[in-house]
């Protein structure tokens, strides 16, 4: 293509994007963010509920009741997500839903139920954490940062 | 024979004698559950794999075309399909099942109208007398191919489409009574830089718009000759911005006479965001709602627009735009065929 008809198509394609986005519906930001916050605090409410049921009625403390609790809102979620209603909540809850731990069992928990269909090994085993395998990547690396630039500091520094 | 530049004009009127809808559980609440000719209540088909479901529903629809047409599957010369599954394996194994001669199509949602332009050549130029032509998709396979697991709890964008659960096939033949093919628009693909495949609607519309002037200069008419245009899937966006790029080209089309299929298949309640979509969007909609009223002849003369946007999984990761396509035929009840 010469300079010009590359020129051309270049000033179509910003033409087109104007036009386009003039016609683009838009996320709603506020409505998603108070809905998000009414849907995610209500789980963290339900968490604490969970918390305090395992320190009051178990030998937990406040500190070690924190497992069990994850454990009871993953299993929580399964089912959820199991008879098919996670998707429909977060599609009105939006990141109220992502956020908490029960966002990161759904995105395991859906990739397994998806791949069944390839069997365990290729299908379930590979896909599992086709969503939720970025979390852990950054995460541990994230850590290893963290730890590493504290280390630096209190250790070889001296702070 | 060749009409304009880019039209193909068919003279031997092939006719589209029968068809065979069938429609999942979402659509049987939709609009058009009056059309289907039959709804399954469960998506799974009871068979292994969504995808394996969708085969299912092929062959089911395609039986019922064959059956309702009276003509058996050894009498079929050609069947012209395709879907949006990885290199339409559902398409192919419906293919072995019926057992014909079969040539795959791979435009995605364009298929339906690409198929019938395709059949329609075949009988014009007599190396076919019975033709299938059609397609097929269902939603959770395509979720699971194009975006996230069915059961992920992502929330998706107003500007989103719902892929249609269903499949519909028409059989094309040389003599017969039925709606005619009368004139087929082969798109060019148009690609205008947008990349965000949960707007798709945006994406298709150049082409669809493409495909609309072209069609109407090459048939020397006005949009005003149909009495209904439609457009496969460019949902609430894309129907909006293809109406404003008509208007900027000066086709004066009329909006109670132009519409889109996945604004048609759905009820306003049914949370589908901006509309439905999908290989099936279309083809249900003309292989069920548009053929019952062109053959009671509540109307006369369709052009059908179907559109596809033609990206991968993979060319949307590494970041490509989508390019797109749109292919249009006539439908007309013609005066001297019922």
């Amino acid at each position: 293509m010469s300079k010009r008809s590359v020129q051309q198509s270049e000033n179509k394609k910003k033409q087109y994007n104007t036009l386009q986005q003039k016609h683009e519906v838009k996320r709603p930001i506020v409505k998603n963010c108070i809905k998000a916050f009414l849907i995610g605090g209500t789980i963290c409410l339900i968490g604490q509920f969970i918390a305090t049921f395992y320190v009051h009625f178990f030998d937990f403390t406040e500190k070690t009741a924190s497992n069990p609790t994850v454990a009871t809102l993953i299993i929580i979620t399964m089912f959820l997500t199991g008879f098919g209603l996670y998707d429909h909540i977060g599609q009105f809850a939006g990141a109220g839903t992502a956020v908490p731990v029960t966002g990161f069992a759904n995105a395991v928990i859906s990739s397994a139920i998806e791949h069944r269909s390839e069997g365990f090994i290729l299908g379930v085993g590979t896909n599992m954490l086709k969503l939720a395998g970025p979390v852990i990547v950054y995460g541990v690396f994230s850590a290893f940062l963290i730890a590493f630039i504290r280390t630096l500091l209190t250790k070889w520094i001296g702070f | 024979m060749k009409m304009g530049q880019h039209s193909w004009q068919f003279t031997s009127n092939p006719a589209l004698i029968s068809t065979g809808v069938v429609g999942g559980p979402f659509e049987a609440n939709g609009k058009l559950k009056e059309d289907f000719d039959h709804l399954y209540d469960d998506i799974w088909l009871e068979q292994q794999s969504f995808e394996k479901a969708q085969q299912k529903m092929m062959e089911d629809a395609m039986t019922i075309a064959l059956n309702k047409g009276n003509i058996t599957k050894e009498k079929i010369d050609l069947l012209f399909s395709g879907d949006l599954i990885n290199q339409i394996t559902p398409t192919t194994f419906a293919a072995h099942t019926i057992g014909t001669q079969f040539i795959g199509l791979s435009s995605a949602c364009a298929t339906s109208a690409q198929s019938l332009a395709l059949g329609s050549l075949a009988i014009e130029s007599n190396v076919a007398q019975y033709v299938l032509c059609g397609t097929a998709s269902h939603h959770a396979a395509t979720e699971r191919q194009f975006r996230y697991p069915t059961e992920y709890g992502g929330q998706k964008p107003p500007t989103a489409q719902w892929t249609v659960t269903g499949a519909g096939f028409g059989l094309l033949a040389t003599n017969g009574q039925g709606p005619a093919i009368t004139t087929a628009t082969i798109g060019r693909v148009i690609d205008l830089d947008v990349t965000d495949p949960f707007n798709m609607g945006a994406a298709m519309a150049p082409a669809a718009v493409d495909t609309i002037v072209k069609h109407l200069a090459d048939r020397q008419v006005s949009p005003s000759y149909y009495d209904l245009i439609i457009t496969g899937d460019l949902g609430k966006i894309g129907r909006s911005i293809s109406i404003e790029l008509l208007h900027e080209k000066g086709v004066q089309i009329a909006e109670e006479n132009y519409n889109d299929c996945g604004l048609m298949v759905y009820e306003d309640e049914q949370l589908v965001q901006a509309g439905g979509s999908g290989t099936a969007c279309s083809a249900v909609v003309t292989f069920g709602h548009i053929y019952q009223l062109l053959t009671k002849r509540t109307i006369q003369r369709v052009l059908l627009v179907a559109t596809g946007s033609l990206h991968s999984p993979l060319s949307v990761q590494q970041k490509d735009s989508i390019p797109c396509i749109a292919h249009a035929v006539s439908i007309e009840a013609k005066e001297g065929i019922q």
